[in-house]
């Protein structure tokens, strides 16, 4: 039952992964980056099973900073959709030096 | 408990040392410093009150009316008063002396100064014989200038600040001549030198003065650099630098013209050659004249440069020890003064024959210290600090005239130049009177004390043992030098002073003697310069026509004072070297020589007055430049030129060299290169830092594989 659930996660955390390398849709790599999130999410819920309570606790600490991220992602992403009038991220490169 | 008492204790007296207790030898030496202290307290003030003045747009206060301020009057009393006082009680000490059997330094150990390891230096001083005798010729004619410098730079804004130097020079040259030990003296030795550059440059507005001061303390450096290793052997040999311990162990310790020895006296000869203006380092002397003549007069003639002497006395059993290095002291000392009196042969500026005449004098002493006459150097030293004291203020009084009558008219000519002068001697006549007098000490005419003092040194120089072929050239030349002076200084005489006068009819007027402040002394030093000379009279001359038939009062005097300062060294001449001849190596005896040499300088002097007052002398603007032999003197060999073309371009070079490319290339372009690296590096690595999200998240994923790959394998 464990190893069926830490495939899984690791399969959605690897899709995660070549999503946010991938897209260059600003909110797709979003959502990837989520996506991520939640694979580690549910491998912390299969793992708590037999090594206690604490996985689950921090799950809940991963969903609330997820929700975070999402409010200050998304509002960075509305404020470049406003400026470039894209959310393409070969467009913003501005990042450097 | 009495004012005396108390300050007796504080100045850490103790008991007395073989029945002579000094009178408070450390207030000798803290009045000239209390009059610095004062003196530049108001030369601090004056000067802030001037630039004062000057910011809030007016004219530099006027310190030359009636009113004076203090500043200006204050100096006038403290700097000749604590003279006075450091020499009356100087003057107590030296007649306590009288009488006592003295044959050991009395020592006065204040504090511990440096105590470093195996070092222990005590702050203490020491007076003996030789001490004594510098002493009072230091505050002595030191007051006398003192009191001259009041009349002769009463005009200058920067009166105050020169007396400050003046009283701090003479509290160095005290020190210098009461250190009982090396680095107490060579505290003194360098103190000297800086109030040297302070007042050589006194006048720093000039450029080039400033540069005869930078000049003089950077040729000392090299003659410093000699002092400071002779200290450092003498440390690693004795372990200490008491001259009471080196001194009286020096000959169990070294070996006879041994390697130590013989260094040891090549490094203090050095240093004595860099600070007494010997050859080769003596370039800085002439132009040490850009100073205020009073100062030529105490620190270029009569006192500082004579600390070359005293230290070739004080290490007396040093050199005496180490017959190469006595020998290079009387050869370089044979060798400057004649090559000194040739240059004076031709020089037109008043003070610069002075300047060369110092320099050949002193070669005269370091002959007699060379060939072991250690009194015979001391005795010259003396009789010179007064002559040469008298002809230097005398030739102050000259050229302060000279810059009034010229001032007064605005006439642009040069006031030293003698071939401006000329028949000076109406307008003033003590001024010519007195150096008369200094001329003919300085000449070397009997009964004057130049006369006794020079052919003291001429006579040992002849008859020095090892009677060798060296000393008889040595004996040669400084008979030479000695006619050579008799007609330089002639010269100057009579280019000055006779004949008509060149300085022009408007201005003639305004010549005119100088006020009280500056004759008195001038009378005084040459009542001096007659009579010094007979406190040292050797007994079969003082038997024979020229002491008298026995009238002089003293025989052999100076000598005899000085006997327990250079018993040992005397003691290991005569055991190694034997007794002086008794005829020199042509003409006789110590009689016959008297004779010889005062006619002979006699006669210079007469045939030099004719020569020089038959030939017609111009203005110098008027004056044809020197040709041919003249104009190599005039030009002074060219040494200038030389050390310019050989050392000081060459240093210069090497310099701009290491500038050009060891600085700027290497250096420079190492971290310069350090620099461009970084930045190369740098934009290697900025190439990563593309802003696009896209490579950022893929380096981080790789970045994580790997820490991860690593963490599994």
């Amino acid at each position: 039952m464990l190893a069926e659930a830490l495939v899984l996660s690791a399969i959605l955390f690897v899709i995660g992964t070549f999503g946010v390398l991938i897209r260059r849709n600003a909110i797709i790599m979003f959502l990837c980056v989520e996506l991520q999130l939640n694979a580690v999410n549910l491998s912390f819920v299969a793992l708590s099973r037999y090594l206690g309570i604490e996985g689950q606790i921090f799950v809940f600490f991963v969903m609330t900073v997820a929700a975070a991220e999402a409010a200050v992602g998304l509002a960075i992403i509305i404020s470049i959709f406003r400026h470039y009038e894209t959310v393409n991220v070969d467009n913003f490169n501005l990042l450097k030096w | 408990m009495s004012g005396t008492v108390l300050l007796n204790t504080a100045l850490g007296a103790q008991e007395a040392v073989g029945g002579f207790d000094p009178f408070l030898p450390g207030l000798i030496l803290l009045l000239p410093l209390l009059g610095f202290a004062i003196n530049g307290a108001l030369a601090l003030k004056a000067g802030t009150r001037g630039a004062a003045a000057v910011r809030a747009g007016s004219p530099e206060p006027d310190t030359t009316g009636g009113d004076r301020p203090a500043t200006h009057t204050l100096p006038t009393w403290i700097g000749p008063g604590v003279m006075l006082g450091a020499f009356l009680l100087t003057l107590v000490n030296f007649v306590g002396m009288f009488g006592v059997e003295l044959t050991e330094p009395v020592i006065r150990s204040y504090w511990t100064w440096m105590a470093t390891g195996a070092l222990t230096v005590e702050a203490a001083i020491q007076l003996d014989q030789l001490s004594l005798i510098m002493m009072m010729v230091i505050t002595g004619v030191g007051f006398l200038i003192h009191v001259f410098s009041v009349g002769y730079m009463k005009e200058d804004p920067g009166y105050p600040r020169y007396f400050a130097y003046l009283n701090l020079f003479v509290f160095f040259m005290l020190t210098l001549v009461m250190g009982a030990n090396f680095p107490m003296m060579f505290v003194g030795w360098e103190g000297v030198g800086l109030c040297s550059y302070l007042l050589i440059g006194f006048w720093f507005q000039d450029r080039e003065k400033a540069d005869a001061g930078k000049k003089a303390f950077i040729v000392n450096r090299v003659g410093d650099f000699g002092l400071l290793m002779a200290m450092f052997i003498l440390f690693a040999i004795f372990g200490t630098l008491d001259y009471q311990a080196i001194f009286s162990a020096a000959p169990d310790a070294l070996v006879y013209g041994g390697g130590a020895a013989t260094a040891i006296a090549l490094f203090l000869l050095l240093g004595a050659v860099g600070k007494s203006a010997q050859v080769p380092l003596y370039v800085w002397l002439p132009d040490a004249m850009a100073g205020p003549t009073p100062v030529s007069a105490l620190i270029h003639a009569a006192t500082m440069v004579t600390a070359g002497v005293y230290l070739v006395a004080r290490a007396s059993v040093l050199f005496a020890l180490a017959p190469v290095g006595a020998a290079a002291v009387a050869t370089i000392g044979a060798i400057t003064a004649l090559f000194a009196a040739t240059i004076a042969l031709k020089q037109y500026d008043i003070k610069k024959v002075l300047a060369y005449s110092t320099v050949s004098q002193l070669g005269f002493m370091f002959m007699g210290v060379g060939v072991g006459a250690y009194a015979a150097g001391v005795f010259h030293l003396m009789t010179h600090a007064f002559f040469k004291a008298l002809l230097f203020l005398g030739a102050g009084a000259v050229i302060h005239s000279m810059h009034h009558a010229l001032h007064s008219t605005h006439k642009e000519w040069d006031a030293q130049d003698m071939r401006n002068m000329g028949g000076l001697k109406r307008f003033m006549p003590v001024t010519w009177i007195t150096m008369w007098v200094a001329t003919l000490a300085i000449a070397g005419i009997w009964p004057f004390a130049g006369f006794f003092s020079k052919d003291e040194i001429i006579w040992y120089v002849g008859t020095s043992a090892p009677a060798s072929v060296l000393y008889t050239i040595l004996w040669g030349m400084a008979i030479a030098t000695a006619l050579l002076t008799a007609f330089y200084m002639t010269r100057m005489m009579v280019m000055t002073f006779h004949g008509p006068n060149r300085t022009g009819q408007a201005e003639a007027v305004h010549l005119h003697e100088s006020p009280l402040t500056m004759t008195v002394p001038l009378g005084i030093l040459a009542v001096l310069s007659v009579f010094g000379g007979w406190v040292n009279v050797p007994g079969s001359v003082r038997e024979s026509f020229f002491g008298g038939f026995g009238l002089l009062p003293m025989s052999d005097w100076l000598d005899r004072w000085l006997e327990p300062v250079t018993a040992s060294a005397d003691a290991v001449r005569l055991e190694q070297l034997g007794a002086y001849a008794s005829t020199a190596p042509v003409g006789g005896g110590h009689v016959m020589w008297g004779a010889i040499a005062t006619g002979l300088a006699l006669a210079v002097v007469l045939i030099g007055a004719r020569l020089v007052s038959g030939r017609e002398i111009r203005p110098a603007h008027e004056s044809e430049p020197d040709t041919g032999f003249g104009k190599v003197l005039h030009d002074k060999w060219y040494v200038d030129e030389f050390y310019d073309r050989f050392i000081v371009q060459p240093i210069l070079g090497l310099s701009r060299a290491c500038w050009r490319w060891i600085d700027q290339v290497l250096i420079d372009g190492t971290v310069n290169a350090v620099g461009s690296v970084s930045r190369g590096v740098g934009w290697f690595g900025s190439l990563f830092q593309t802003g696009q999200i896209g490579t950022y998240a893929f380096i981080l994923t790789l970045g994580a594989l790997v820490v991860l790959g690593v963490l599994i394998l």
